[in-house]
């Protein structure tokens, strides 16, 4: 076996279960993208910086831009597609919908995905705990004022 | 390919996007593999534990190792134990692959080196964390890292595992300038290890930088030991972001050693703080703008240190 060659991974991604032979470059972003076509993650810096491709790698927010895909192998990943239970939205995106939490659209997988794991670690957070876990993710729009009134609401909702 | 009528020329629209250049991928299952791959590959591998440094320096193809040997299996390395030794007294032992932000919360860093724990909470933001390791940041020997910083302000150790065997070795024999490390080739950093912060012991932590989660532009942290008169009896102020790695104000912390910290005391060891630095600016500060904020920063963190210490009594 050439290392270089194809890997064969098995993962689950928002539930179901995949096989797939990755080139060890691939990166973990762009196979969900072009791999799996789902193209709710968005791909934005590529350098870790802006959050846009925030992912649940095992339950926890990271950047799928900073993970090769070969690594994902055994791993659980939800993604934004992965987040609403069929047609209905999960409260926080419907707090972003209700607040206007979103402009463009392009931070707003990274952004939900940000809260969401801020939401399972600290369910009640307060105003400044909620900018500090969005720094990571830079939105162009909104000035976060509407995101952080979004993340709270959806606190609020979710307790 | 269709041609795009905006720049006359043909986009193509790939079937497999990629941004680093190719390699070999291992993924080794102890650290005796991955010690027998470094030893394989040589100069040719690199080691990626979180990639919260590597990948993005492979993705701008800053890095093109031939070969990464993926530690991420390496289970045995990642724990934190508390240590009491003969000679190094009570500290510790960090395992290289412990997630940064595993370390953040555990409450045996914050019960025992606090002052870790809070320089952990300015690494980046907490999903670079939840993947990044404590030794991977070590590793990468970024000027302005956090851990490395405390790390020089408490005189910890690294253990690295190489095909001789271990050795330990202290802050300045192992991050010795900018991205560059005692570590050779064929090793792996095992563990670091940090002093205890003793009961009592006062400390601080302060960084600068434009927004919440960037790199440090200067960085100071601090620990104080006072008798029950109130005069320092142990002073440490390292700095971070100011030199090629991080360093420790000796002057300084001679001339708190002794004396009761009042404000005089606090900007005599600003100034002697900021005549360590070894800088020549970078695109976010000048060296002077530099050399100012690591005076103020450690005025500011010593007070804070006191301030601290005032709250706990």
């Amino acid at each position: 076996m050439t290392p270089r060659a194809a890997h064969t991974i098995r993962l689950t991604v928002n539930g179901e279960a995949i096989e797939r032979a990755v080139e060890p470059r691939q990166l973990l972003v762009d196979f969900l993208r072009e791999g799996l076509e789902l193209t709710g993650t968005h791909a934005g810096c590529e350098h870790g910086v802006c959050g846009a491709c925030t992912v649940l790698f095992n339950g926890k927010a990271q950047r799928s831009c900073l993970i090769f895909a070969v690594q994902a192998q055994g791993a659980e990943i939800v993604t934004i597609e992965g987040l609403a239970e069929g047609a209905r939205l999960h409260p926080l995106q419907a707090a972003f919908r209700e607040h206007h939490g979103l402009q463009c659209g392009f931070c707003t997988p990274g952004m939900l995905i940000t809260a969401y794991d801020l939401l399972q670690e600290n369910p009640r957070p307060s105003e400044a705990e909620v900018r500090v876990a969005i720094s990571g993710v830079l939105c162009r729009c909104t000035g976060y004022k509407q995101i952080v009134d979004a993340v709270l609401a959806a606190a609020e909702a979710m307790s | 390919m269709q041609p795009n009528p905006l720049f006359g020329c043909s986009i193509r629209r790939s079937t497999a996007i990629v941004k680093p250049a190719a390699f070999a991928y291992e993924a080794p299952e102890t650290v005796e593999e991955a010690l027998a791959l470094l030893k394989r590959y040589g100069e040719g591998a690199k080691v990626l534990a979180g990639g919260q440094s590597l990948v993005p320096m492979m993705n701008f193809r800053l890095a093109q190792p031939e070969v990464l040997i993926d530690i991420n299996g390496l289970a045995e390395l990642d724990y934190i134990r508390l240590q009491d030794g003969p000679e190094a007294g009570r500290g510790l032992a960090i395992g290289a692959l412990t997630r940064q932000r595993t370390a953040e919360l555990s409450p045996r860093v914050g019960e025992h080196c606090p002052l870790l724990a809070e320089a952990l909470g300015h690494v980046a933001h907490a999903a670079i964390r939840n993947r990044g390791t404590v030794g991977g940041s070590l590793v990468h020997a970024d000027p302005s890292a956090e851990i490395a910083t405390v790390l020089t302000t408490l005189n910890g150790r690294v253990t690295l595992r190489g095909p001789a065997g271990e050795r330990t070795l202290a802050p300045g024999d192992f991050l010795l300038g900018y991205l560059t490390t005692g570590l050779a080739p064929d090793e792996l950093l095992m563990e670091a290890r940090f002093p205890a912060i003793r009961p009592g012991a006062r400390w601080g932590f302060l960084e600068f930088s434009r927004r919440q989660g960037d790199f440090a532009i200067a960085a100071v942290a601090a620990v104080l030991e006072l008798d029950s008169g109130g005069a320092c009896t142990v002073a440490r102020i390292g700095l971070g972001g100011v030199a090629p790695a991080p360093l420790r104000a000796l002057a300084a912390e001679r001339a708190l050693v002794g004396r009761r910290i009042d404000g005089d005391a606090i900007d005599e060891a600003g100034r002697l703080a900021q005549e360590v630095c070894d800088t020549e600016g970078d695109y976010h500060a000048s060296e002077e703008y530099k050399r100012n904020l690591a005076g103020v920063l450690t005025r500011r963190c010593l007070a804070q240190a006191l301030e601290r210490g005032r709250e706990a009594a």
